[in-house]
């Protein structure tokens, strides 16, 4: 987890864009300034970043079934519950499947567990719109390379 | 059994928290009542779970950005009702 970039996922653990479902991990780093706010003495992350962490994932499912021709970008969360605390050096589980694309929009239903346990869920919309800008396509496209994103497998299916 | 008009003035009302009696037939959803796309999916969602249906707002969408056809054919209440209750007359055929 690049929190101090925003990047929030480690890992494209599997993605099936047929199926319209995704698995990723992401490691919260063990020391952050944001720590030392949020809060002093009892350093938690924040749940605004698990659910950027839980849109992330959900994002890059829609990328994929989009083949990497769209950009999600984030409309609206609902029904998001931070269900148990997050601490320094806690590996998240997240996943999301798709419940709606088209017309512009995606929704999707994201949720992260960490050892076993519930951390948060979320109905999480977004605006699908055309990248606006070739460069932020490739990336976008760099990055997915960095979280193992079978960019590949897109391309042959 | 209220009327298709009904239900869906009744789901805007309560989506967009507009004041029941000022959803009319012959209200726009977008230029009349100032519902915005995003507001919009929500109530598309409640009209699919209402009716059973589901509808094709991509294709809708898509038609208006070509210019085949106007916001008035799908946004305008009572044309909105009529498609609504084209699909749930397709649905049972």
């Amino acid at each position: 987890m690049r929190i101090e970039y925003f990047q929030l996922i480690d890992r494209i653990v599997d993605i099936d864009v047929g199926g319209g479902t995704i698995r990723t991990e992401a490691a919260v780093p063990q020391e952050s300034t944001i720590f030392e706010g949020h809060f002093p003495g009892h350093p938690l992350m924040p749940g605004v970043l698990l659910i950027e962490s839980m849109a992330q994932t959900a994002g890059w499912l829609i990328i994929g079934v989009n083949k990497f021709a769209k950009m999600p970008f984030l409309a609206a969360v609902k029904d998001a519950k931070l269900r148990s605390f997050v601490t320094p050096g806690t590996v998240l589980s997240l996943n999301a499947k798709l419940l709606h694309e088209g017309s512009g929009y995606a929704v999707t239903k994201a949720a992260a567990v960490a050892n076993g346990k519930a951390v948060c869920d979320a109905e999480i919309t977004f605006r699908v719109l055309a990248f606006p800008d070739p460069s932020m396509r490739t990336a976008m496209e760099e990055w997915a390379t960095r979280l193992a994103f079978p960019i590949q497998a897109l391309a042959d299916g | 059994m209220s009327s298709t008009f009904d239900t869906v003035a009744n789901i805007i009302a309560e989506t967009c928290d507009i004041p029941r009696d000022s959803i009319k037939p012959e209200s726009h959803a977008i230029e009349d009542l100032g519902i915005d796309s995003l507001d919009f999916l929500d109530i598309a969602f409640a009209i699919d779970k209402a009716f059973g249906i589901k509808l094709p707002l991509e294709q809708w969408t898509q038609e208006v950005n070509d210019g085949k056809a106007t916001t008035e054919q799908y946004f305008v209440l009572q044309n909105l009702c009529t498609r609504i209750d084209g699909l749930v007359a397709a649905k049972g055929a």
